[in-house]
């Protein structure tokens, strides 16, 4: 096994420093029904080039290089090459969570200027050094609020990404939340502020709000921050497309800031790994989950990072942690920094209008379902043919359409959500009006 | 004042927002092939931000030169060991980071259909079955991001099965051998924890458990090997007194490298447990994630597994949301698929064959370690060492040295430390895991620092209690990061 | 070292009474053994206190220590000073450092805490 360093000259004198006569004394303590006494029926090992050669093979049988208007939580942005020039830093990639300051200080630096620049986009004033993905983010910043408010019931809006509100349930049931949800206006597709109103009581410790939300529209974050406050309970704005932060208002009335950053240079790879952020107001620290990294010095008064208030996590706090989580996605952090630092002040706002732009080229085209303004998605009515009938059109051009809103939204069974960005190409989009209206 | 006046390794990097300069950027865009649409227009005046201040402004060749220059401040196991116990650095093979990199692979939506991702769905497949055989479980979902997520998963199907049978029951047994994460994890699945004290051999008191367990335990979570490197050789008995009260065996998967090829948890009597391939099966730590935490169940909790379900239909491979009694999702989509991709990798390149010589040569290195170091180092607990060994510090604080100042003196002979003051029941723990990826002539040079360490710490006490002495900073002030929290760059009032 | 006037308890808190208030804080022994304090958390004004259950914790870098409340009542006020200066608790734990006054529910109470000297003893006896 190639992997494997010993010599069988060097296990045979390792076994006799040991004292042991042979490699089945290893494991002489574990009883005789606990062995497994057959070989494992996984087969022989392969070479590298069987291993890139089933990979490849398998590869082949998936769409790519289709042109693709899905979005849906999911984005296809440029990854610029740096990136992986970066994240291919042995150093970067074969270190483990960095404990040892000393010797970690690389990791802790870049953690530090990805805080600072989660704090820069958001509005917020401390970010945390990131969370598995946008969906996990949601029940976190919940079980936040729920801690910072001593209440138990979260009132989200059907706006929030499905499959995000499947996350939030699933949390919650364990810890005895009652989750309540809110409609959407019928014309604008923004969240309807009137039902929110209606629905927040002296018992609701957070509000969740995604901006864009799942249609692409942009929210009312002003007025749901009003709505929520006025009854003692926290606003939860979740984001999933995060290069809209580039262009949209922060949500700076919102008391956590919780989203994805796929769209910051993150493959889309079936659906992960991804990265989430938590990012909040100082006063609210304490019961912020996930790493943090603060700055000091060290014994000689240079400048040093350190992981700090540990003592919130797990591996402390134990049974009363805020999390447990005990890991960021530090990779995956670390790319979004790098992209961030590439694209920088002017490029992230051209970026965003780029998106801005293709997408209201596409929605021109077609006949759309809600009027609210919108990001880089939006909602699309079909008439004569279905949604899917007309993604299995698309396909034959090369096409991957949008995503068929009935499985999430019965009333929307005759629509799409489509989303643009600045890998589509004019081209495609007047392909895929075509195809839509039938022509 | 020149300030480049030291070799590249030691010299200071400012922060990204420190060397930026307006007008400066790394990017360009393609040239719009549509009209450009005016934000104002589009979204309205007060949807639209402000210029980001203070947001970095580089060009290209400064972008690299700081992440490169930043990354060599960090130690990584292509540097050499890195012997963290119940963290299992092993060397993390470069084939799997090409192949998670193919376009086919990397570049595909989870909206896709299920008839265009047919690739992806087998892979996802192959590894179900493989990590199927290789714990020796029914079912396996591969949804969990991390291990803790997985361990919540495990205990939500545990609620929900015991829930279907009319009572999710209150308590969960947790050894005080185990990983800070069972406990919280317990909390999050909404559960009281109770601890189980070890016996004198450093494994669950079978006894104190027989006690423990009534009608109000949900589960027992257990590590196996535990913490100590230590097999719990009851395991079977242990396994006998929770189902006679209808309670469940958990088992935390972190050390099933110690297991892999020639023990089968699901053969010794555990319901679920969960899998670290960040650990196991050399996924990259990265500095801290991504990782990937399958759980693995017998068939009986197989109707609760996260939603959705993988399952072969006539046309091939299909996604199944229709399983009225699953506990929902844990996350979107379905899993770190990138994660899985190179774990899948890994276990290709071994095979049977290889992951059983992997294992035994965890084995034989850990307990190679522990045999030439016990002469030096006080070792608390005799049973026969699995992947990883524990010594304690005693021997050494008569002399004023701490685990942590050793752990602080590796440094200086070029080694990451070991794990310190882990697990807990032992005072002053040094937690090695050397993993089977590393040389008899890497294993010798580590050995031999730590006895001269233990040298020094006689003879020279303060140069171990103030190391190291050769890193780019010294020990750091972790106090005042705690007591007066600075979490992000802000412009400097000065300018 | 102990004040001769206040009560302790074997969680290592003192308190001491004037009317029917109660002021509580750690001991000495207590600060020394968790070393440099960067945090207090304390319950609100207006929090209900039981004798024996936890009503807040100090922590240190690397450990969390819950602080149990030696007597039954209610929250009258906190120091919010130790949010901004945590290291009193080590600099001077019987006095500045107090922690949150408490209006007690029954006077009589504290009767049942350890004296200075029980407290001493029992602190001695723990060292060993």
């Amino acid at each position: 096994m190639r992997y494997l360093p010993h010599s069988d000259e060097e296990r045979r004198q390792m076994l006799a420093a040991c004292g042991l006569g042979s490699e089945a004394d290893l494991y002489r303590q574990l009883p005789p029904d606990v062995r497994l006494e057959r070989p494992l029926a996984l087969g022989g090992g392969l070479s590298e080039y069987e291993i890139l050669d089933y990979f490849r093979a398998r590869a082949a049988e998936n769409a790519s290089g289709y042109a693709s208007f899905l979005g849906a939580g999911v984005y296809y942005h440029y990854r610029p090459v740096l990136v992986d020039v970066v994240l291919s830093r042995g150093e970067f990639l074969t270190s483990y969570t960095p404990y040892q300051s000393e010797i970690s200080q690389g990791t802790l630096t870049t953690i530090f200027e990805f805080q600072t620049l989660m704090c820069q986009l958001t509005g917020m004033e401390v970010a945390n050094a990131s969370m598995y993905d946008g969906s996990t983010a949601v029940p976190e910043a919940a079980l936040m609020a729920m801690r910072l408010t001593r209440r138990e019931r979260v009132v989200a809006a059907r706006t929030l990404h499905p499959e995000y509100r499947e996350v939030l349930r699933t949390y919650g049931r364990s810890q005895g939340v009652e989750i309540e949800e809110f409609g959407y206006d019928d014309e604008l597709g923004s969240a309807d502020l009137e039902d929110l109103a209606a629905r927040v009581d002296d018992r609701t410790a957070a509000v969740i709000l995604q901006q864009p939300n799942f249609f692409g529209v942009v929210e009312e974050v002003r007025e749901a921050a009003e709505i929520a406050h006025r009854r003692g309970s926290l606003l939860v704005v979740i984001f999933s497309e995060a290069v809209s932060l580039g262009l949209l208002a922060p949500p700076i009335e919102a008391d956590i800031v919780a989203g994805e950053l796929q769209s910051f240079a993150i493959p889309p790879s079936y659906g992960g790994p991804f990265a989430g952020v938590i990012a909040t107001k100082e006063k609210f620290v304490r019961q912020l989950p996930g790493r943090l990294v603060g700055q000091t010095t060290d014994a000689a008064g240079n400048r040093a990072f350190c992981l700090t208030l540990t003592t919130r996590e797990q591996h402390i706090r134990r049974e009363k942690a805020t999390s447990n989580i005990c890991t960021n996605q530090n990779l995956i952090a670390l790319a979004a920094t790098v992209f961030l630092t590439v694209y920088g002040r002017r490029g992230l706002r051209e970026l965003a209008e780029q998106n801005l732009s293709k997408a209201h080229y596409l929605a021109g085209r077609l006949p759309q379902r809600f009027f609210g303004p919108f990001f880089n998605e939006f909602v699309a009515r079909t008439a004569a043919r279905s949604p899917e009938e007309i993604n299995r059109r698309l396909l034959e051009r090369r096409i991957l359409g949008g995503l068929p809103l009935g499985r999430y939204y019965p009333e929307l069974s005759d629509c799409m959500l489509l989303c643009a960005t600045e890998m589509s190409r004019r081209q495609d989009m007047d392909t895929l009006a075509e195809v839509f209206l039938g022509r | 004042m020149i300030k480049k006046v030291r070799s590249h390794v030691s010299q200071n990097e400012p922060l990204i927002f420190e060397v930026s300069s307006p007008g400066k950027a790394a990017y360009q865009l393609p040239a719009l092939d549509v009209p450009a649409v005016a934000p104002e227009a589009a979204l309205g005046g007060e949807n639209v931000r402000a210029d980001i201040e203070g947001f970095p402004e580089v060009s290209e060749v400064e972008a690299v030169r700081h992440f490169t220059r930043l990354s060599t401040h960090n130690y990584a196991i292509d540097y050499g060991l890195y012997p963290l116990g119940s963290c299992t650095m092993k060397y993390n093979p470069r084939l799997n980071e090409v192949v998670a990199r193919l376009d086919g692979l990397a570049w595909i939506h989870p909206y896709q259909p299920d008839e265009l991702t047919q690739g992806a769905l087998e892979i996802l497949a192959r590894l179900e079955a493989a990590l199927a055989e290789i714990t020796g479980m029914d079912a396996v979902t591969l949804q969990p991001a991390a291990g803790a997520h997985g361990e919540l998963t495990g205990l939500l199907l545990i609620r929900a099965a015991l829930s279907a049978r009319g009572n999710p029951r209150k308590k969960v047994l947790i050894p005080d051998s185990a990983h800070g994460t069972n406990p919280a994890t317990v909390t999050m699945a909404g559960y009281v924890c109770e601890n189980i004290a070890s016996n004198d051999r450093g494994m669950v008191d079978v006894e104190a458990l027989a006690r423990a367990v009534d009608e109000d335990v949900a589960a027992l979570m257990v590590t196996n090997p535990n913490t100590l490197g230590v097999f719990e050789v009851n395991i079977h008995r242990i396994a006998e007194i929770l189902h006679a009260k209808g309670a469940m065996v958990y088992m935390d998967g972190a050390n099933m490298n110690a297991l892999t090829g020639i023990a089968r948890p699901g053969d010794f009597g555990v319901d679920v447990m969960h899998l670290n391939l960040h650990k196991t099966f050399s996924t990259p730590h990265g500095g801290g994630g991504p990782g990937a935490g399958p759980v693995a169940v017998k068939r009986h909790l197989e109707p609760f597994l996260p939603v959705p379900r993988l399952v072969r239909g006539g046309q091939g491979w299909r996604w199944d949301y229709d399983r009225p009694q699953s506990i929902g999702r844990v996350r979107a989509f379905y899993g770190n698929f990138g994660v899985l991709v190179r774990a899948l990798a890994y276990i290709l390149a071994h095979g049977a064959e290889g992951l059983r010589q992997a294992t035994l040569d965890a084995i034989l290195n850990a307990t190679y370690v522990r045999k030439r170091l016990e002469a030096y180092y006080e070792l608390p607990h005799q049973e026969p060492t699995m992947h990883e060994c524990v010594f304690s510090d005693s021997r050494q604080a008569r002399h004023g040295v701490r685990t942590m100042d050793i752990a602080k003196r590796l440094i200086d002979y070029g080694f990451h430390p070991y794990t310190v003051s882990f697990p807990l029941i032992v005072p002053g723990a040094m937690m090695i895991e050397p993993t089977e990826t590393e040389s008899k002539q890497e294993l010798d040079l580590f050995i031999d620092a730590l006895i001269s360490i233990a040298r020094e710490a006689e003879e020279n006490p303060e140069l171990v209690k103030t190391a190291p002495h050769s890193t780019r900073v010294r020990r750091v002030d972790e106090v005042t990061a705690a007591r007066k929290p600075v979490l992000r760059w802000r412009p400097d009032p000065a300018f | 070292m102990y004040p001769q006037e206040f009560r302790y308890t074997k969680e290592h808190e003192w308190v001491t009474v004037s009317g029917d208030i109660a002021t509580i804080g750690i001991t000495d022994y207590a600060q020394k053994e968790l070393g440099d304090i960067v945090y207090v958390d304390l319950p609100r004004v207006g929090d209900a206190v039981v004798a024996g259950k936890t009503m807040g914790s100090v922590e240190s870098v690397k450990a969390v220590s819950d602080i149990y409340s030696p007597v039954t009542g209610e929250v009258v006020e906190v120091n919010g000073a130790l949010a901004e200066a945590p290291e009193k608790v080590n600099q001077d734990p019987h006095g500045e450092a107090w922690l949150v006054k408490v209006k007690l529910a029954d006077p009589e109470e504290i009767n049942r805490l350890l004296t200075a000297a029980e407290y001493q003893s029992y602190v001695e006896a723990v060292q060993r």
